[in-house]
């Protein structure tokens, strides 16, 4: 019943699209092209239809599995639609991401150097078509289904990539994101092949039930692991992400890092744990080495970063890492039979996934925001919009807060419960875990202190000090409409942080679903707590002696904050006078003796700089008596680019160029080719037995 | 549970009370074996109580943000205070949250003043900021490799469980407790802003780190950061106590506060004697020392599994 519900909400969306298609066609008639609020109808519309079906996947999170088979698709096979705790979940993260990112677009739509430009007819008939595309591929049951929702998912968010169609950078970004999606939906399709096996039983159910041998499962998961992975952006296959997350429009963009991110994830839980059924422990191994390497690189490439959405989306590939490394650990325990330990790691995962779905959407609203109040994207030309931006700068900064796992807000929980699951490596009787688990948690834990500065430079240089630029003297608070969405997630940060214990009761179907363990039960307040558990704390493990309160926390600080304000009242004079800036006694009058984005991030990038990118730094001095400037320049390689992407790409063009001139044969030789294959292949079927 | 809320309450004030006592004793220390006469341990109560008595000067263009920073960064560090079994584990907040919150406690604190420090949009604020995240960027991965060899050792991240556990017999001599405190220390160096890492006497522009962040700050606010500067001190000494020198916290409060002073005191002096016989560092070899600290703690849990594993 609630499948039907949410299916014929996606179809409502694919409607909308069409229709959003004629509006844009017919704008030119009534208002002017682009003018403010155009296609806010259609916004609205896909907020009410996504809040509803979020709303709903939340309610059927502890339902039985549901299924249903439309008669569509490819004949005799149908249409599988399943909706179990796994999908209800990704379900929920994906339609709260898309009823928010809908909600800030009508907002956005009408600030000034915001929403689709000039451009409605690129974005209005693909949004809601993107839409549907992210809750199909949760829903789809079978190979068929899954991979067409997948494409279609692809291919909307492409089209969306490219609404400024006439900037170079975007068509490039582009086609390395076309590129990476057929790649991806590729290397799926051969997965799904070998999963199906001979009889070619493409149903989710039967390949539920088949066990093929362990040299498929292996390249299965391997295949599963590249495909997925190209999606949600693990190093080296993350190099299409930062360009094309950033391209869109922010809205868009806060959907593709924060949700379309979460259903990638979702497709390698789905295949690794549901379809292919235990798995190795070898195969957790590999999964927490890439999200080790992915978590580091992510960030250390977020710091070199000086556009403010590339910065978010190079930081998105680092909660990838995060992500994987908790389903890694999942999946080593799993392996070794430790269920508790297995249902902790998941559960982490689960909330991170969560977490990053809210925050990242959090952070790109708000970089929408300033990009559309001064029209710029680069850090480099904000500054001092604290006191002019007042609602999304403390949003950011509450964004910015849980991205860095601070307590008491809910990205710490995830980082903490991720650590308590690493803490419990030691259990394992394997070597190779045994050693690799706590070189992960080195690696995590660098992330999350990188992660910290990152976004200590993010809203220090964005918000904080002078004005850079004139626009960024004169800009103006974002739309109301914008910045409700914002306040909503603001506040689901500091509930998921404050009430960890209520999000992680909630996974606990998720956790049975995929590793036959849940957490202990948690309980949301301290009164609902069970026996043994003190006050609302969460407990990783029942046997575990760490507990983490973050209600408590929150009062605490409440409390001793108040106690501090009391006291100063009380003992310390109230005087208060502005005056000019100190500044050790020379201050300069010119905004751009500021620290800037790459100079604040300038020890970092000379510490790790000649290990991960290769710096070449060259230091120009005039000569004497020049009365020009000294420059300094740093070339940042892309190591990773240079290694995985340069080289297939100088070999194709290569193999272009040989085969150019098949293009200018005549007749006779183009069916004599036609014959030759033909011959090749009936030899091929005659000596193959 | 009474009792446990009157020995939190008066952790929470003694903390509080002996933070200023504590860095008046590090600089007299200094002082003295510098041959000078240096001014008396209660100087930072002094400068306190003068600090608070004066007109506020901020900068025009301060923001919000720069206004309650010190409070809240007080407050975490507070806050972070108050689980650390000081002189002893019967504290009523002792399971609000272990080894990995009180570090993020602190980074909570850190972050705030890095932010404080941009505010204005003066240069030194902005190398104070660049430089304080740039040094935690490595201290924290160090402190939670502690923590995870302390976990291993102990079974917990909790410190009255880890307290408990090194008071037992089971704890004797270990290699990798040995790392881990040499690392725990660097980190507590890092973190606190001393020598080698950064000098908190100095005000010579180019090597300030902490003190180029709090440039801008004066009077109140300024007497707040101070405050969670020296809370920080004796926080870190306070962790290094309960974990590898516990004598004194499983028996009764008497005992236990005197056992407390008396590591504080003993801390105080090792730390002046230390500043004083090294001198600071370049910034960008700092990396390295902490980079070590970093190295120990993963070859003391390494150790710990090989010596588990024969």
């Amino acid at each position: 019943m609630i499948l039907s519900a949410l299916l014929a909400g996606i179809l409502i969306l694919v409607v909308l699209g069409l229709a959003g298609a004629i509006d844009a066609v017919r704008a030119p008639g009534g208002a002017p092209r682009g003018a403010a609020g155009q296609g806010a109808w259609l916004y609205a519309a896909a907020a009410s239809i996504t809040g509803v079906s979020a709303l709903l996947s939340l309610a059927s999170l502890a339902a039985p599995p549901e299924t249903l088979v439309l008669p569509l698709g490819l004949p005799w096979i149908g249409w599988h639609f399943r909706l179990d705790a796994l999908s209800a979940f990704f379900l929920f993260v994906v339609d709260l991401g898309a009823a928010s990112a809908s909600v800030f677009a009508i907002g956005y739509g009408r600030a000034r150097h915001g929403g689709h430009a000039d451009e409605p007819g690129r974005v209005l008939p693909f949004y809601p078509v993107f839409l549907a595309g992210l809750g199909l591929v949760v829903l789809a049951d079978d190979a068929f289904s899954f991979l067409f929702a997948w494409e279609l998912m692809s291919l909307a968010s492409w089209a969306l990539v490219l609404v400024r169609h006439r900037d170079p950078e975007s068509v490039r970004a582009g086609t390395v994101y076309l590129l990476m999606a057929v790649l991806s939906g590729f290397l799926l399709l051969l997965c799904f092949g070998l999963l199906a096996g001979p009889a070619g039983s493409y149903g989710f159910a039967a390949m539920r039930a088949a066990h093929p041998a362990a040299a498929t499962v292996a390249l299965a998961l391997v295949l599963a692991l590249l495909g997925t992975g190209a999606k949600a952006g693990l190093v080296p296959l993350h190099a299409w992400l930062p360009l094309a997350h950033p391209a869109a429009p922010s809205h868009v963009s806060a959907l593709m890092s924060g949700v379309m991110t979460k259903v990638a994830v979702y497709a390698f839980l789905r295949i690794a744990f549901d379809l292919i059924g235990p798995p190795s422990a070898w195969s957790g191994l590999v999964v927490l080495a890439v999200g080790g390497l992915t978590a580091v690189l992510g960030v250390l490439y977020a710091l070199m970063q000086h556009d403010l959405k590339r910065l978010l989306a190079y930081h998105t590939v680092e909660n990838i890492g995060i992500i994987f490394i908790g389903i890694g650990l999942a999946m080593v325990f799993r392996a070794g039979g430790e269920g508790a330990a297995a249902a902790l790691a998941l559960t982490a995962a689960l909330f991170h996934v969560f977490n990053h779905a809210v925050f990242k959407s959090l952070l790109f609203f708000g970089s929408g925001a300033v990009e559309a109040a001064t029209g710029e994207r680069d850090m480099e030309c904000q500054g001092g919009l604290i006191h002019r931006m007042r609602t999304t700068s403390f949003c950011f900064l509450i964004g910015c807060a849980a991205i860095s796992a601070l307590p008491p807000l809910n990205g710490f929980v995830s980082e903490w419960l991720t650590f308590q699951a690493i803490l419990l490596g030691p259990a394992l009787p394997d070597w190779g875990p045994k050693l690799l688990i706590p070189a992960d948690g080195a690696l995590l834990a660098l992330a999350a202190a990188l992660a910290a500065a990152c976004f200590v430079k993010a809203f220090g240089i964005t918000f904080l000090g002078r004005p850079r630029s004139a626009a960024a003297a004169v800009a103006a608070e974002t739309d109301r409409l914008a910045l409700a969405p914002m306040l909503l997630l603001s506040g689901l940060c500091l509930f998921a942080g404050v009430f960890p214990g209520a999000v992680i009761d909630a996974l606990a179907p998720v956790s049975r679903a995929l590793v036959g363990a849940t957490m202990p039960v948690q309980g949301l307040l301290p009164w609902h707590s069970p026996p043994g558990v003190p006050l609302g704390a969460i407990v990783p493990v029942a046997a575990a002696r760490s507990s983490y309160d973050g209600l408590a926390i929150l009062l605490l600080i409440g409390a001793v904050t108040t106690l501090a304000a009391l006291g100063a009242r009380r003992l310390a004079s109230h005087a208060l006078r502005r005056a000019p800036a100190w500044d050790c006694g020379f201050p300069d009058q010119s905004p751009a003796t500021q620290y800037t984005a790459q100079s604040f991030a300038e020890p970092i990038r000379r510490t790790f700089g000649p290990l991960v990118f290769g710096v070449a730094s060259t230091i120009r001095v005039p000569p004497p008596g020049s009365t020009a400037p000294a420059r300094i320049e740093h070339v940042l390689h892309d190591r990773l680019w240079e290694i995985f992407y340069a080289p297939p790409a100088a070999l194709v063009r290569r193999l272009a160029d040989a085969l150019n001139p098949l293009q200018f044969l005549t007749i006779r030789r183009y069916l004599a080719f036609v014959f030759a294959a033909l011959v090749l292949l009936l030899l091929v079927l005659a000596l193959t037995p | 549970m009474i009792r446990a809320t009157l020995i939190q309450a008066l952790q929470m004030a003694l903390v509080l009370l002996l933070a200023p006592g504590l860095v008046g004793l590090v600089r007299a220390v200094k002082a003295r074996l510098m041959r000078r006469r240096g001014p008396p341990v209660i100087q930072p109560y002094r400068a306190l109580r003068r600090l608070l008595a004066k007109e506020a000067v901020i900068a025009d263009n301060a923001s919000w943000l720069f206004r309650t920073a010190p409070y809240l960064i007080l407050a975490l560090t507070w806050a972070a205070a108050s689980v650390v079994p000081t002189f002893s584990t019967d504290l009523a907040f002792a399971r609000l949250g272990d080894l990995i919150v009180i570090t993020a406690l602190l980074g909570a604190a850190r972050f705030l003043l890095a932010l404080a420090g941009l505010d204005i949009g003066t240069s030194f604020g902005g190398i104070g900021a660049s430089r304080e995240v740039f040094f935690a960027s490595f201290a924290e991965p160090a402190m939670l490799m502690i923590v995870v060899t302390l976990a291993i050792l102990a079974g917990s991240t909790e410190l009255t469980s880890i307290a408990a556990f090194m008071l037992s017999p089971a704890a004797g001599l270990r290699v990798s407790a040995a790392l881990a405190l040499v690392s725990l220390v660097i980190v507590a160096l890092a973190e606190n802003g001393r020598i080698p890492v950064d000098n908190p006497a100095t005000h010579l522009e180019l090597t300030m780190v902490h003190e180029a962040m709090v440039l801008e700050y004066s009077a109140r606010h300024l007497a707040m950061i101070e405050l969670a500067a020296a809370l920080q001190l004796l926080l870190m000494i306070s962790v290094i106590a309960c974990i590898f020198f516990p004598f004194g916290l499983g028996s009764g409060v008497l005992l236990g506060l005197a056992a407390w002073l008396a590591k504080l005191g003993a801390a105080g002096v090792l730390l002046g004697i230390f500043e004083v016989s090294i001198a600071k560092m370049r910034v960008f070899r700092v990396p390295e020392l902490i980079g070590g600290a970093l190295m120990l703690g993963l070859l003391g849990t390494l150790l710990l599994y090989v010596s588990r594993g024969l």
